[in-house]
């Protein structure tokens, strides 16, 4: 008789995406946000969309047609084109503001939890002081003062490599936006991955890794930092909406990217400021910006779900 | 406690210099300076407003100017922008109508946050779990910039009574509120969702259960104190962001309240004002901390600990 041994074993990682590929409201999501990132990152490559900037004469304030989906705003712009082109700059912000937030909070927290003691308390301390700031008056004084250095690295950008200053200006100029609101969004996670720090240095597999005289950066990064991948995903997931939330804050009250671009926080604006007259001006942007929201809240709960099966509804 | 108190205020106070010290470089590193206007000045002119005003001499000078002036006269500076105001003027003159704004909000966020909290906790997994939970992400994924323009043209130009401009009866504050408090409704109701069904789920329950205690009694006495906690760690630092005034409901609803200052003093590089708006903000949140704390060993025995 021969007894077959169970050839694999499943790691947590396995089975949480196993819990989430069960739960459909997270699976509906993650197709949404695909095919957001999709249609805001391919679809104004083909020729059906015209450009956001041109306006067509014969089409002023038009109702959805074949020639616009979606209509034209005041000045003859396609709609359709303007909300995508805005969805590139919110997701593109949304995305790279988290990742400076995702950097900062994880080398912080895990550097306090991992020394612990006194650099640990002064390091906490920081972060209280820093809590205590008003974002608003950080991210302004920070978009404010990184603009001239930003203004500069364009110019050199351009003449070291030759590349078109259009090309180059309004990818640049979204720098100041997402540094000034990654300023203070890496607090929370530092406090997070800290306190689960704390945790996982006193466990035996840290121990072994140290009597193994392995050194204290591939023990933080090798041995403890993956087993801090849950949390920090979960955070992640719904740390995006409350970001592309700030970056359109900025925008909307003037501060954060500027014309010509657009993001969905100015398409928003114009449209609030002529809702009366035309409110599918602020309709559709409200809209793709919400349903991008709440796709991306939606998958942040499955993934804290399914990571943490505790908190699962059970 | 008195111990307690004592160590938490020293804190606090260590927390507001480090804070208001930082901001003071922060400020002062900004480009540009006030006095930049549509006309560019005269040099002469420049350094006359940089004496009148004590910038012009060096930075740790001004530092201990600063301070000196508020440990010992409570002076927060002279406004640099709007000529011969004093920073606690203006913050006294915006503060009433930011206050009532925020705690009208929270007074929302609270009796809407968390009997919805509640109630989905106490049907979990049932259908007005899903309707409330859904309610909530919607109010979270609607940000005030879209509610309030939306509130003010749908309710506020139809409904009379209400207005979408204005600050003389009491009925002005309700769609302020409304889109100020809509998302901490939300995040409380999620909140309290979350803690209600832990603490239903965990053995003091059971055991008021097997004693015979009815579900009211057990929803609204045994489980709530628990199931609080979660709601009231937030609603601390919450309530001090809301009643120092939201720059987007303030100028979509002509509020004359704080949060606009906070963001017009920065991009004017009103120095001493945007400080005594900071020290101000961190007043409240030291404070918020501190009485959430409270509360919380109120709430629960074992943190009195």
């Amino acid at each position: 008789m021969k007894y077959s041994l169970p050839t694999s074993s499943r790691s947590l990682r396995q089975d949480a995406l196993r819990r989430l590929a069960r739960n459909r409201v997270a699976v509906c999501s993650v197709v949404f946000l695909v095919g957001m990132f999709l249609a805001c990152f391919l679809l104004p490559l083909f020729p059906c969309i015209p450009d956001p900037n041109v306006t067509d004469l014969e089409h002023i304030a038009s109702a959805g047609s074949w020639q616009h989906w979606l209509g034209t705003d005041h000045l003859g712009r396609d709609m359709l084109a303007r909300v995508l082109y805005g969805g590139r700059i919110s997701l593109l912000v949304g995305v790279l503001a988290t990742a400076v937030t995702v950097c900062a909070g994880v080398v912080y927290g895990l550097l306090a939890g991992y020394v612990g003691g006194r650099t640990d308390a002064f390091m906490m301390r920081a972060v209280d002081v820093l809590f205590a700031l008003p974002f608003i008056v950080v991210v302004v004084v920070f978009s404010l003062s990184i603009e001239q250095p930003c203004r500069e690295l364009t110019e050199c950008v351009v003449r070291v490599t030759g590349w078109s200053r259009d090309a180059v200006a309004p990818l640049l100029g979204l720098v100041p936006v997402f540094l000034a609101i990654g300023a203070l969004g890496w607090l929370t996670l530092a406090r997070i991955v800290r306190a689960q720090t704390l945790v996982l240095r006193e466990q035996e597999f840290v121990l072994a890794a140290r009597s193994l005289g392995l050194s204290h950066v591939t023990i933080l990064f090798r041995h403890i930092a993956p087993n801090l991948l849950g949390p920090v995903i979960v955070y992640t997931t719904l740390a995006v909406p409350g970001i592309i939330l700030t970056e359109s804050t900025l925008s909307f009250i003037g501060l954060g990217v500027k014309a010509p671009n657009s993001s969905w926080g100015t398409l928003i604006k114009e449209g609030a400021d002529r809702m009366e007259v035309a409110p599918e001006l602020l309709l559709y942007p409200a809209l793709f910006f919400c349903l991008t929201l709440l796709a991306l809240n939606f998958l942040g709960d499955g993934l804290r779900d399914a990571f943490d099966p505790k908190s699962a509804r059970d | 406690m008195i111990k307690f108190l004592a160590k938490r205020l020293g804190q606090g106070a260590l927390v507001l210099f480090v804070l208001e010290s930082l901001t003071f470089f922060l400020v002062r590193a900004l480009p540009g300076n006030p006095f930049l206007g549509e006309r560019q000045l005269p040099e002469h002119v420049l350094a006359q407003l940089n004496s009148l005003y004590g910038l012009d001499t060096g930075v740790w000078e001004q530092f201990a100017r600063y301070w000196k002036a508020i440990l010992l006269h409570g002076d927060f500076g002279p406004s640099l922008v709007r000529e011969g105001v004093q920073v606690s003027e203006i913050i006294a003159q915006a503060f009433p109508a930011s206050l009532q704004l925020g705690c009208a909000a929270m007074a929302l966020a609270v009796a809407v946050g968390i009997p919805a909290g509640m109630f989905a906790a106490h049907w979990r997994n049932r259908w007005p779990d899903a309707l409330f939970m859904l309610a909530a992400i919607a109010g979270i994924c609607i940000p005030s910039f879209v509610l309030a323009p939306v509130l003010g043209i749908t309710l506020g130009a139809h409904v009379p009574g209400l207005s979408v401009a204005g600050w003389d009866n009491p009925l002005c504050l309700l769609l302020p509120a409304v889109a100020l408090g809509a998302v901490n409704a939300a995040y409380v109701a999620r909140l309290t969702r979350a803690g209600m069904v832990e603490a239903l789920s965990s053995d003091f329950v059971r055991t008021a259960r097997a004693k015979g205690a009815g579900a009211a009694r057990i929803l609204w006495v045994h489980a709530l104190r628990s199931g609080l906690m979660p709601a009231v760690s937030y609603l601390g630092p919450a309530f001090a962001a809301l009643i120092t005034g939201s720059f987007v409901v303030e100028s979509c609803f002509q509020v004359p309240g704080l949060g606009l200052h906070f963001v017009n003093a920065t991009t004017d590089r009103d120095y001493f004002l945007i400080q005594g708006l900071v020290f101000c903000y961190g007043v409240l949140i030291v404070a918020a901390n501190l009485a959430v704390d409270l509360f919380l060993a109120w709430l629960d025995p074992r943190m009195r600990s």
